[in-house]
């Protein structure tokens, strides 16, 4: 099936069309399979993730020690860590598939981190156990990444401009925090999972996971402040299941 | 000066009667005559050419350092080879360039600037000078150029740790270099190679100073006085005296460092410190106490490293100039005032280091009277030219160089 | 051999005083009250040290020239007095210029560093972390919050660990990337550090200190000129030391209290 897994920043994403035309692609094929023969097609589980209570500010990000990156920006660039939405939407939440999917070996198309003008593009990077990584560095200076890991090996490698990309995977899942020990306020998220069926919430909250054969499955949220939620979702022949996640959130 | 009593002459005859029983049969093999040797001069021979080692390696670091301040963003060619890690592509990190500037520190100061003038040529030429057969502790000799040549090779086994060489500097100031990898790469394993290193080394100078003192006051030969020996015999016990108090200092610091950095010890980090998002889980240490520690051996160490210079250049000259040297006795009184003073002034590495600025102007009064002494000394020297007549050898030239760089 | 020294050596003194009298290189302009007394030892020093090295150069210079053997046989002198008059020289000259530079120079070091802020002094904490230098304004309460290391989170810029949700007096501090400050008044910083060593250098200002891990280190001055200079950090904390850095902007007093408004606004 095809999936996006890098969500652009603002607009709506391709993918939301793209699985709405899908979605009712298969809700057609399986009202035709229902007719008789098994339903081998596969079906959706789409939501929406919003928050309760007053979460942080997104807060303008002062670069003025890098000059060479804050005049990449003619508007500071906003704090990352909550990103919120219209309507109490919750962005960059990562909500995949912890239970019921069977496994399948990882991609082999390398995830790509940037670092430019002094940020983390994507701010969550969502890449399975074992799938490549390639870290680019696309601004004047040094930066260095320092994942964070608890559970696979921590490393910290600088990257001055000019470097090759630097290879990464990773052997267990895990929710890896991310930081340039060089520029304090980047940060990131690696998102490790065991399962090719993730998706990131948008900046208005929509996400969806698609290619999933009819069966019950445990859907997990994780945002890197407000915590995780799971919920259980049966995928039917014809319907497209949904979930909808709400996070409480904190303001400090 | 001269001593004449009749039971120190006994005593003299005593002494050098025991080190003649201790002295060791002549070498048989090519392991005991050139590897293993208790010989002062092949021990001297050996310090040397580990010194010549340390400072081609020092060298080269210092090329590596001076091409990428010149060429920053250039990749090195071969660098990407032999440094995947730390210059991927070639192209120099900066925990690299820290990493080659923190060793090449080492390297220079510890193992060439201390072992060369003062191990080195001292061991080969000292007893020579005093008349002895040998040192006084000739397997001490040779068991302390062995424990600084595993020094050396634990240093260098640092540049290989996955983590990479420290970078905290030759001076390693704590909490960077007490707090593990968290504080950045190469504080790991290497890090703790260089503190063990450090302390080998400081056991290595610690018995070689012993041995120098020993020599010196045991060992002078029938009638060699302690007036009538020669500047530079004269310097490297000065030298001794003063490293065996600045390298026992050391070597506890080392200990005390590698107690923070493995047994979960605080004694130079405080509490609540957070490096790379962790809250680290010590406290009750002061990182002034490492600077203390280390600078009340630093200030002594730089003496170390140029008293023996002095003495040589104060015995060199006098030959070529065809005239003694002036005012030896006011020389030999300076050295000694110089090495006193030297335990004195070593808060002025610390002036601004957060100590009360009151301690900025006690630490001061030493450092600028230390100069009277080390004035006079120059004086001297100039003085000697006085009225003699020079011939300009290679090694004249290179001690009326050493004038005009004092 | 010897007269070519000789030259040598007296000409690379007179380059090097050249270099150092024609002040081809020199401090950058002081912005600072006290600066003035930093400087004037520094040339107080350059000169008294100058001469002595001048004059002991080109002696040098002189008896190697001089004393070179020539093959006539002629007798060798002792320097007059021997070595009475090297000590004399050395005590009382050099002696006396110790007496003064210690005299006036602990006056200056007790103008900055022994000296009580004014006590309408500008308080403004500063922290200083692998790899950047944060500032920290009272704000209209005129109080600090209390800080609390494991509520740091840069990614939030919660740079200080402050505890607004149940610290009113952390609620209304204004975190700053940028030193920016009135001009003619007098500042008052106190300099923690995060996590290792790092220092607080403005050159311009002739001012530099270390921050301590575990200690809180007061520091003060009064800028005089309206500039933007960069503070570096001047103690080895890492691998982004070389980058480590923020910028001092000091302001007419009606730009700062505007610019204070706007801060207090995004925090």
């Amino acid at each position: 099936m095809i999936y996006l897994t890098h969500t652009p920043k603002n607009g709506v994403p391709m993918q939301t069309k793209l699985v709405s035309s899908l979605a009712l692609l298969a809700v057609a094929t399986s009202a035709i399979g229902a007719l008789g023969r098994p339903a081998a097609t596969a079906g959706t589980i789409s939501g929406h993730v919003t928050y309760t209570g007053t979460p942080p500010k997104m807060r303008p990000i002062d670069m003025a020690k890098e000059p060479s990156c804050a005049k990449q920006h003619s508007t500071p660039v906003m704090t990352e860590s909550v990103v919120t939405g219209p309507a109490n939407a919750l962005g960059n939440v990562v909500v995949y598939i912890s239970a019921g999917a069977q496994s399948s070996a990882p991609p082999k198309e390398a995830v790509r981190y940037d670092q430019k003008g002094c940020e983390y593009i994507p701010h969550v990077a969502v890449l399975q156990v074992g799938q490549p990584m390639g870290i680019y560095n696309d601004d004047q200076t040094s930066h260095n990444i320092h994942p964070l890991a608890k559970v696979n090996p921590e490393w910290n490698k600088s990257q001055p401009p000019g470097s090759p990309p630097i290879k990464a995977t990773y052997d267990k899942p895990e929710f890896i925090a991310v930081k340039c020990n060089v520029h304090p306020w980047m940060h990131g998220t690696f998102a490790v999972l065991t399962t090719d069926h993730h998706a990131l919430s948008a900046q208005d909250g929509t996400f969806s996971l698609e290619g999933l054969p009819p069966g019950k499955y445990t859907v997990t949220a994780w945002h890197e402040r407000f915590g995780t939620q799971t919920q259980e979702v049966t995928v039917g022949g014809g319907k497209a299941a949904t979930a909808d996640f709400v996070f409480k959130a904190l303001p400090y | 000066m001269r001593d004449t009593s009749a039971q120190s002459a006994a005593y003299r005859r005593e002494t050098s009667e025991k080190v003649a029983l201790l002295k060791h049969a002549p070498p048989e093999g090519f392991l005991r005559k050139y590897v293993f040797s208790l010989d002062h001069k092949v021990i001297g021979k050996q310090y040397l050419d580990l010194a010549l080692a340390a400072v081609v390696t020092g060298m080269v670091l210092s090329w590596l350092m001076r091409f990428h301040l010149a060429f920053p963003n250039a990749a090195v060619p071969g660098l990407g080879k032999l440094a995947p890690n730390a210059a991927a592509g070639g192209i120099m990190t900066p925990e690299l360039y820290l990493s080659l500037m923190t060793m090449h520190g080492t390297l220079m100061v510890f193992f060439v600037l201390t072992t060369a003038p003062f191990a080195g040529f001292g061991n080969f030429v000292l007893p020579i000078q005093v008349g002895a057969e040998d040192m006084a502790f000739p397997r001490f000799n040779m068991m302390s150029f062995w424990v600084t040549f595993l020094a050396f090779m634990v240093l260098i086994a640092a540049f290989f740790v996955p983590e990479g060489p420290p970078l905290s500097g030759w001076t390693a100031y704590a909490p960077l270099s007490a707090l593990g990898k968290d504080a950045g790469p190469g504080q790991g394993t290497g890090q703790t190679l260089w503190a063990v290193s450090i302390a080998l080394f400081c056991v290595g100078q610690l018995l070689g100073a012993l041995n120098f003192i020993a020599t010196t006051l045991d060992l002078r030969t029938k009638g060699m006085t302690l007036s009538r020996m020669p500047f530079s015999t004269w310097a490297w016990f000065i030298t001794s005296v003063i490293g065996l108090i600045a390298f026992s200092v050391l070597l506890p610091a080392c200990v005390l460092l590698l107690l923070d950095r493995l047994a979960g010890t605080s004694f130079f980090i405080p509490a609540g410190l957070v490096v790379s998002d962790k809250l680290q889980p010590h406290a009750g240490g002061s990182p002034l106490l490492w600077q203390h520690l280390f600078w009340f051996f630093g200030h002594p160490e730089v003496y170390i490293a140029i008293l023996p210079g002095f003495g040589i250049i104060s015995h060199i000259l006098p030959v070529f100039a065809r005239k003694p040297l002036l005012g030896p006795k006011v020389f030999l009184a300076c050295l000694i005032a110089i090495a006193f003073l030297s335990y004195t002034v070593w808060g002025h590495h610390m002036f601004l280091s957060g100590m009360n600025p009151l301690s900025a102007t006690l630490f001061s009064v030493p450092t600028l009277i230390i100069t009277i002494p080390a004035t006079i000394v120059t004086l001297l020297w100039i003085g000697t030219l006085y009225g003699a007549r020079l011939r300009f050898t290679t090694a004249a030239c290179s001690v009326l160089d050493s004038y005009r760089c004092s | 051999m010897g007269k070519l020294f000789a030259v040598i050596v007296a000409v690379i003194t007179v380059i090097s005083a050249t270099i150092f009298m024609t002040r081809i290189w020199w401090l950058p302009t002081d912005i600072s009250v006290l600066g003035v007394g930093i400087d004037r030892q520094m040339s107080e020093t350059m000169i008294s040290a100058g001469v002595l090295f001048v004059v002991s150069q080109l002696v040098l210079a002189l008896f190697v020239w001089q004393y070179g053997d020539r093959g006539d046989g002629r007798p060798i002198k002792i320097f007059p007095g021997g070595a009475a008059p090297m000590v004399l020289f050395a005590t009382i000259l050099v002696g006396a210029e110790i007496v003064v530079l210690s005299l006036v120079g602990t006056k200056v070091w007790a103008g900055i560093f022994l000296s009580a802020p004014d006590p309408k002094a500008l308080r403004i904490d500063v922290q200083a972390e692998q790899f950047a230098f944060y500032f920290r304004y009272p704000g209209r309460d005129g109080k600090f919050g209390t800080l609390h290391p494991d509520l740091i989170d840069d990614g939030n810029n919660n740079f200080f660990g402050l505890d607004p949700a149940n610290d009113t007096t952390a609620r209304d501090d204004i975190v700053s990337a940028s030193l920016a400050i009135p001009v003619n008044q007098p500042i008052l910083l106190t300099l923690h550090a995060k996590d290792v060593g790092h220092a607080f250098y403005v050159p311009e200002l002739r001012i530099q200190q270390d921050f301590v891990p575990g200690l809180v280190i007061p520091l003060h001055f009064t800028a005089t000129k309206v500039v933007k200079k960069e503070i570096v950090c001047t103690q080895l904390c890492g691998l982004g030391h070389y980058n480590m850095r923020a910028y001092m902007e000091v302001m007419p007093e009606n730009q700062f209290v505007q610019w204070m408004e706007d801060q207090a606004a995004q925090q």
